[in-house]
């Protein structure tokens, strides 16, 4: 291995965790004695800009961040990640689980002046979230019917029971109500009120400049009293992530969310007084970095090559020299974060041990040949982020100690997608999976078979277990939430013992943000959340 | 009447040109893995096969490349560029939206780049093997091996984030309202650096071509008949070799009038600037074909244009050359 390199990295992670620590206890301060402020405007960095900003047919952060805003969910979550209601204000699911109540709230409007009620989720569940919405689709399936007995009631049928625990931590996300008198003709796809959403949150859209900024105002009539505290957000479209950081250090932006300054400058800024750097209000947005492999190779069919590999890859030895606290070792595809499901570390785990690497394959029966060479790898790596390119880079170098070189071939988003989980181009790929609160939301479809060609983030390895096909799909309509937490700690269990994906380092965003804000990170989907208790200070 | 004829020329020559580019950049895209579809699915963080598929079918993605091909010629025919798939509207008004941050950039550092171009490479050859040319010189070459991305932050960093006389980003100031004069004043604050950056680069190169374009005419016979009849040495430099000298010059902005149009991504992203470079890019990553065929388009038209005013500048400034020619 490059020996200055490491150093170099080994230093920046260490001046890193020295940042971090410092400013642990900076979100802590208690602001009890500063009354709040009204009026403001608050300057978001937008990395980058997506085809449209209604958060009921798009599930993605890059829409929630402006969205979130303008529209509200049924539920969010309060500061200890349970979920509590915005626009539903209570709800009650029957025994059997087919049956989800939802009382909704009285007197809101939409910016428009109309009067929001229970039609407005009738429509949005029925023709976005179960017809539209990635990951809503899936959730939705066996919805069959929403009831609206009265103007503020909404009874949810389904075919098969829901688990009620599981709709609820898969709402925040997934259950933003858009107004349905905007939307009922035409395609909703190409509905103009996509670009300028309307809802009834704090703010009300007022101007999308594509390519320059977004501006939204201040909801006078917004439903909560006293609310929001700012005038006016702005999201400034900025590419450009070093061009960002200098941005925020010239005071023309507030918050920077996601990680989405470079490792080096979030370090830099981490130490400046004027800046809090930290993963709090980031903890819904769980990550963890993946190995994937592709059994349509025959030597990745055989568990002692891919157990071979995991154990020849030293993960606390990256962590430590190239993430440094901006990440931890993982135990698997239920992140440490998801205190509802998190089975603990005592599932099947592979401790770097080169020799017995060595070993498994030997036994696998793939001798070193010439030069010392068993077979050789190509990795894909996804375009997302540093990390995974520094990670396909540690792997390269890993498995090439132990007679496997590994080709690494570059491709940019579309380009990865399409080769990985369209094409199958691949024997082993490294990216992200998602966590987004529940393992039934966006994690089981990594290991389900029977995933249609083509969807990404599934099944694709051409890998398939009767087992764990039947431990997902009882976890799934499980409405006992201590049968369910068992069921998936059994998952994860038999997804560690066969691996056909390797979880072994988690990882939570990072949010960059002026010490100026208030009320700021409060909850575990901040950057995401509605701002309406956010105020600067003077 | 003779130049119009030689612009209908022209024009007519270029329209073959311009088809097999535009066949090119599609089949070119074509060889990229995934499509728009896929992009659209990357950006969303997931989606289901049964909405990909509906999707494809939307964009009409589903037809094979031919046809796709075949329907793309035929829009074009009615001069109709087709829809933006990112944008989720004509691609017309989506490069037109783009063209204004564009063009100001471009002229700006142009005209930045080639006026000071001009004098310092006059200076310069004017005092060959001297201090002001061996000063201008290793300037020029500094400017042109200095990347413009790292010479555009750290211009952010010193003049916005130090000295906070100019904004570090953006087209104009989004929180006050301007009209008239002050948002013209406000918009130039702006394209100060930006500008800059792009010029700086650019002036090395007219640099170093007038320099060494001024020392070749120098040394003609022409210019010691003109010191022969005793005038001064600044009416021959004005008047009998700068004309000369400048037909390089010329040339070199009529062939980089084209690069600058796709040039400046990294200009217009590391200074938020919303044009038509960043739009290539985006188009490109997105796999929006309809919007990046678009931007050729107008990207070689320009460059025609361009290249047939240059033609008109040459027989301008050297009556030897006709038009005709």
């Amino acid at each position: 291995m490059d020996l200055t390199r490491l150093e170099i990295n080994r230093r920046t992670a260490l001046l890193t965790s020295a940042a971090i620590a410092a400013n642990v206890i900076n979100p802590m301060r208690a602001f009890a004695q500063e009354t709040p402020r009204k009026g403001g405007v608050f300057n978001v960095h937008y990395a980058a800009e997506q085809r449209q900003l209604n958060p009921s047919i798009q599930a993605s952060t890059g829409v929630y961040i402006i969205g979130g805003k303008i529209q509200e969910n049924l539920v969010d979550l309060d500061a200890n990640g349970q979920p509590v209601g915005v626009l539903a204000e209570s709800w009650e699911g029957t025994p059997d689980g087919k049956t989800v109540t939802f009382k909704l709230r009285q007197g809101v409007t939409w910016h428009d002046g109309k009067p929001f009620t229970s039609a407005d989720v009738e429509f949005t569940a029925m023709n976005m979230w179960k017809k539209i919405l990635n990951y809503g689709s899936t959730l939705q399936l066996f919805l069959t019917a929403v009831e609206t007995p009265d103007a503020h009631t909404a009874i949810f049928k389904y075919e098969r029971p829901m688990p009620l625990n599981l709709l609820l931590r898969a709402l925040p996300d997934l259950g933003y109500v858009s107004a349905k008198h905007l939307y009922e003709s035409g395609d909703i796809r190409q509905n103009p009120t996509n670009l300028a959403p309307v809802g009834t949150g704090p703010f009300k859209f007022v101007k999308y400049e594509r390519g320059q900024y977004i501006i939204a105002d201040r909801n006078e009539n917004y439903w909560r009293p006293n609310a929001p505290y700012l005038d006016r957000i702005v999201w400034k479209v900025i590419t450009d992530r070093a061009a960002a950081s200098a941005q925020m250090e010239a005071g023309e932006l507030h918050y920077a969310p996601f990680s989405s300054l470079t490792l080096s400058d979030l370090a830099r800024l981490g130490k400046d007084k004027r800046f809090i750097v930290s993963t709090k209000g980031n903890e819904g947005n769980a990550r963890t970095n993946t190995l994937e492999f592709n059994f349509r190779r025959k030597e990745l069919s055989d568990i002692r090559v891919r157990r071979a590999i995991a154990h020849a890859i030293n993960v606390p030895f990256f962590i430590e020299n190239f993430l440094g606290d901006f990440a931890k070792l993982g135990t698997g595809p239920i992140p440490s974060t998801s205190t509802d499901f998190y089975p603990g570390a005592n599932t099947p785990q592979y401790a770097y041990d080169k020799a017995k690497a060595i070993a498994l394959l030997n036994e696998a029966g793939f001798k070193p040949g010439t030069g010392g060479t068993r077979f050789s790898l190509r990795l894909l790596p996804a375009p997302w982020g540093e990390d995974i390119s520094l990670w396909s880079t540690f792997i390269q170098q890993s498995l090439g100690e132990i007679g496997i070189p590994v080709d690494i071939v570059r491709n940019d988003g579309g380009g990865f997608l399409k080769q990985v989980y369209d094409e199958h181009a691949f024997d082993i790929a490294t990216g992200w999976h998602q966590y987004r609160n529940d393992p039934a939301v966006s994690t089981t479809v990594w290991y389900r078979s029977g995933q249609p060609k083509g969807a990404p983030w599934t099944n694709q390895w051409g890998w398939q277990d009767t087992n764990v096909d039947k431990t997902i799909d009882d976890a799934a309509t499980e409405v006992d939430p201590a049968k369910r937490k068992a069921l998936y700690a059994q998952f994860v269990k038999e997804v560690n013992t066969e691996l056909p994906v390797w979880m072994p380092i988690e990882q939570i965003f990072l949010t960059t943000i002026t010490a100026k804000a208030r009320n700021h990170s409060n909850t575990p989907r901040w950057g995401s959340a509605s701002w309406h208790d956010l105020w600067l200070s003077a | 009447m003779r130049i119009l004829s030689l612009a209908g020329r022209r024009l007519a020559a270029s329209i073959p040109t311009l088809v097999l580019i535009l066949i090119g950049v599609f089949l070119l895209l074509q060889f990229a893995p995934g499509d728009t579809v896929d992009a659209m699915m990357a950006q969303m963080g997931g989606g289901d096969a049964a909405t990909a598929k509906e999707l494809r079918k939307f964009y009409g993605l589903d037809l094979s490349i031919p046809a796709q091909l075949g329907n793309y010629l035929w829009r074009l025919v009615r001069l109709d560029l087709g829809f933006s798939s990112i944008y989720g509207k004509p691609v017309a008004s989506v490069i037109i939206e783009r063209l204004p941050p564009t063009i100001l950039l471009m002229t700006a550092s142009l005209s930045f780049a080639f006026f000071f171009g001009l004098l310092f490479g006059v200076i310069a050859a004017r005092g060959v093997n001297r201090w002001p040319d061996t000063l201008i010189s290793t300037l020029g070459l500094i400017f042109y091996a200095t990347p413009s991305f790292w010479f555009g932050l750290m211009a952010i960093v010193v003049f916005s984030v130090y000295l906070q006389w100019l904004p570090p980003g953006g087209f104009e100031d989004i929180g006050t309202v301007r009209t008239g004069i002050w948002r013209m004043l406000d918009i130039a604050s702006h394209l100060v650096l930006p500008t800059l950056t792009l010029g700086l680069i650019f002036l090395a190169i007219y640099l170093r071509i007038m320099r060494a374009s001024m020392l070749e005419v120098l040394n003609l016979d022409y210019v010691r008949t003109a010191r022969a009849k005793g005038l001064d040495e600044t009416r021959v430099v004005t008047r009998h070799v700068l004309r000369n000298a400048l037909l390089p010059m010329v040339t070199l902005i009529g062939l980089q009038a084209g690069t600058m149009l796709g040039g400046s991504v990294v200009v217009e992203s590391v200074f938020s600037l919303p044009g038509l470079g960043r739009l290539a890019y985006e188009s490109v990553v997105q796999r929006d074909l309809n919007t990046l065929l678009g931007i050729v388009f107008v990207s070689a038209l320009l460059v025609i244009s361009v290249n047939f005013v240059v033609d008109l500048i040459y027989a301008r400034l050297d009556p030897r050359i006709t038009a005709e020619g």
